[in-house]
């Protein structure tokens, strides 16, 4: 245990830590990211049952159901509950359109005090900008493809 | 009728085991490395692109429904089924079909998230 060299302490430490380190809970983990995940999807499919029932059909329908989402999804995260269900469920709440709405509303609403533009408006985009950035980019790559293919 | 309702019933099944299948697979790599949740949105957004420029998502969709459309990959197949349509008509909606096809859930999460700031205040995270 008692290293006399300064990396044999450091490998003792790091050996130490990792003893103590509580495990990473892989089955449990992954159980409820696959459980959350699906209720979800199935809350989506719920959603355009409804809207096909009102009439809507084609990328309205598509377009509406996400809407709704993303609303629950926003007002969730806005009720403080949304980061509740995230402790639990990780990538289950994460991966679904509604952990993207609370990419967006979460930094909106705790940066609200450095002011609306710096704070609200700007930091709305930590993790959606990267999204928009780089889902337009390979978008229009693929338009130019598939236009000159 | 009967049949109809089974039918239902075996689309939300399906809707659940694949879009709790995406999210697994998510989880399984943030269990095996040490990437963020916003990483992992990109990523998979990312595959979403991918997956349906190569047309294997669009069957994806057509079997499972929301399960497919859903997770964020689904985001990137509505830009890359946007541009892939917008290609169709000419070169001006090859480049904008994409953020077009977005535009609803773009808008959706300003508009929703500026509303939830409006209202609700930042609250002390409780552990």
């Amino acid at each position: 245990m008692t290293g006399k060299t300064r990396e044999n302490y450091n490998e003792n430490y790091l050996n130490y830590v990792k003893t103590q380190d509580p495990p990473t809970k892989h089955l449990k983990n992954c159980a409820s990211a696959f459980g959350v995940g699906g209720l979800i999807c199935c809350i989506g499919q719920f959603i355009r049952y409804m809207l096909q029932y009102a009439g809507l059909t084609g990328d309205e329908l598509a377009g509406s159901t996400s809407v709704i989402l993303i609303f629950l999804g926003c007002l969730l995260t806005g009720f403080g509950v949304y980061d509740r269900i995230g402790r639990y469920a990780g990538a289950g709440s994460i991966v679904p359109i509604t952990g993207f709405a609370n990419s967006v509303t979460s930094p909106a609403i705790e940066f609200k005090t450095e002011g609306w533009i710096y704070g609200m408006a700007a930091k709305m985009f930590t993790v959606a900008g990267a999204i928009i950035v780089f889902g337009v980019f390979s978008g229009v790559i693929v338009g130019l493809i598939y236009f000159f293919i | 009728m009967q049949a109809e309702l089974l039918a239902i019933f075996l689309q939300y099944l399906k809707a659940f085991a694949v879009g709790g299948g995406i999210c697994l697979i998510a989880q399984i790599i943030i269990n095996f490395t040490d990437l963020t949740a916003g990483k992992i949105l990109v990523y998979f957004m990312l595959a979403g692109v991918v997956l349906t420029a190569l047309g294997l998502y669009q069957p994806l969709v057509e079997f499972a429904g929301a399960g497919a459309t859903v997770p964020i990959s689904g985001f990137g197949y509505l830009l890359a089924n946007g541009a892939m349509k917008g290609a169709e008509r000419g070169f001006f909606y090859a480049v904008t079909g994409s953020l077009t096809a977005a535009s609803a859930g773009v808008t959706a999460a300003v508009v929703f998230a500026f509303i939830m700031a409006l209202i609700f205040k930042s609250r002390t995270k409780r552990n």
